[in-house]
């Protein structure tokens, strides 16, 4: 793969990573965050919306009038909402049951539409698929770490693994609280590590 | 190939064929997903009445119990090879839950004791109420319920002057949970099929002449 190509992988995961830089999409980050595991998943799940909804969108992009461009878009991503979330309910039903509503919430999740509009509808198939991929793996590895954050600090257990006992877990990283706190400190530590 | 304009036409084509196109695709994932989202449904249920019920050979159909106006309950009997009644799951609900509304599968024994739980669906706090899904059956002070039998046992939390601890922060959680809990026995207990309930040492007593269907 040439170097380019490398860096819209790279890009995504880094320089704009969705959660760390352009803290797009907060309300699924934060809500479905409290286990390393929903957090993974959750990001999975984006992720293929992410690449499928890129990818369809690039190889329409001149087809869709300019004008309803935006109705278009929404109507593509729902479908591969909609698509993720019954083979979800069909296969992962226990995964399902745990992200609950912010399955379908994906359709509205901003960075969706927002690498559709800035990306995708202006570039190639293949790029398309690479910025998909790359931010898919930007936010997965992000909501993947908040996710094992909290978990340890909440209930003493990495991937459900017990590393210290759960008594001596601070409850409120398992609450709407601890989200804001662990992403405000990840954010910090992503900026400066960035800026070395 | 250059960019479609925006003129009335082919947003009108572009739309329409966009929109047919998803509804085409939805409609053939519904169908091939159908079956197994029943399935997997099914076995969650199947797997939770096998939870809290002794050993059983086969269930009886569902039977819908109202234990008040406009609240039924679906009972599952369970008989052994010899067609004995060995006990029965309890689909159960509270509405008074912290968040939302709390569902319960609770087996009963043939004596009416509780023999286990296990939580269906919860959205307690976590870390507080949603400690229900184990805090009930953990032998710790007053905390289990296994055992009990809600005829003879006072099942409300010790601060409403019952026999069970609440969990820890989360009195209107282990509330609702009991109220569940007493709703699943008292669909068990009008349930007029199960036998009244008789001294536990005596297992041996013929029964099965009020259980068979």
């Amino acid at each position: 793969m040439s170097n380019a190509k490398f860096k819209i992988i790279l890009n995504g995961l880094i320089n704009e990573n969705p959660t760390f830089v352009l803290i797009l999409g907060m309300c699924p980050t934060l809500a479905t965050t409290s286990s390393a595991i929903n957090g993974f998943s959750m990001g999975l799940a984006t992720s293929f919306v992410l690449i499928g909804s890129n990818v369809a969108i690039s190889l329409l992009k001149n087809l869709i009038p300019d004008k309803v461009r935006i109705p278009a878009y929404v109507v593509v991503i729902a479908t591969f909402v909609s698509v993720v979330e019954m083979f979800m309910q069909a296969y992962v039903p226990a995964l399902y049951a745990s992200l609950g509503i912010f399955i379908p919430l994906i359709v509205v999740n901003c960075i969706v539409l927002g690498r559709a509009e800035a990306f995708a509808s202006k570039n190639s198939v293949f790029d398309s698929a690479l910025d998909g991929i790359g931010i898919g793996l930007g936010f997965t590895f992000a909501l993947t770490l908040l996710g094992m954050v909290r978990e340890f600090l909440g209930t003493g257990k990495i991937f459900s693994m017990s590393v210290f006992p759960d008594k001596y877990g601070m409850l409120i990283f398992i609450l709407a609280p601890g989200a804001f706190i662990a992403l405000a400190y990840l954010i910090a530590i992503m900026n400066k590590l960035r800026k070395a | 190939m250059k960019k479609l304009t925006s003129s009335f036409k082919n947003m009108l084509i572009s739309l329409l064929s966009i929109s047919v196109f998803s509804a085409l695709t939805l409609g053939s994932v519904y169908t091939l997903t159908k079956e197994p989202i029943e399935k997997s449904k099914n076995a969650k249920q199947e797997n939770a009445i096998k939870e809290v019920l002794p050993k059983f050979d086969h269930l009886s159909a569902t039977e819908k119990i109202p234990v008040s106006a406009g609240d039924t309950l679906n009972v599952y009997k369970a008989y052994d090879k010899n067609n004995v009644f060995v006990g029965a799951a309890v689909e159960t609900n509270s509405k008074k839950g912290f968040a939302g509304d709390i569902k319960l599968m609770v087996g009963f024994d043939r004596n009416g004791n509780i023999i286990n739980y296990s939580v269906l669906e919860q959205k307690e706090t976590p870390g507080l109420g949603s400690k229900m899904t184990d805090w009930f059956k953990t032998p710790n002070g007053k905390r289990d319920i296994r055992g009990k039998n809600p005829a003879i046992n006072n099942l409300s939390v010790s601060k409403d002057g019952g026999e069970i601890d609440a969990i820890t922060a989360a009195t209107i959680s282990s509330r609702a949970f009991l109220e569940a809990v007493n709703k699943a026995y008292r669909a068990y207990a009008g349930n007029s099929n199960a036998p009244k309930a008789q001294d536990a040492n005596s297992g041996a007593s013929p029964i099965s002449k009020t259980e068979q269907k």
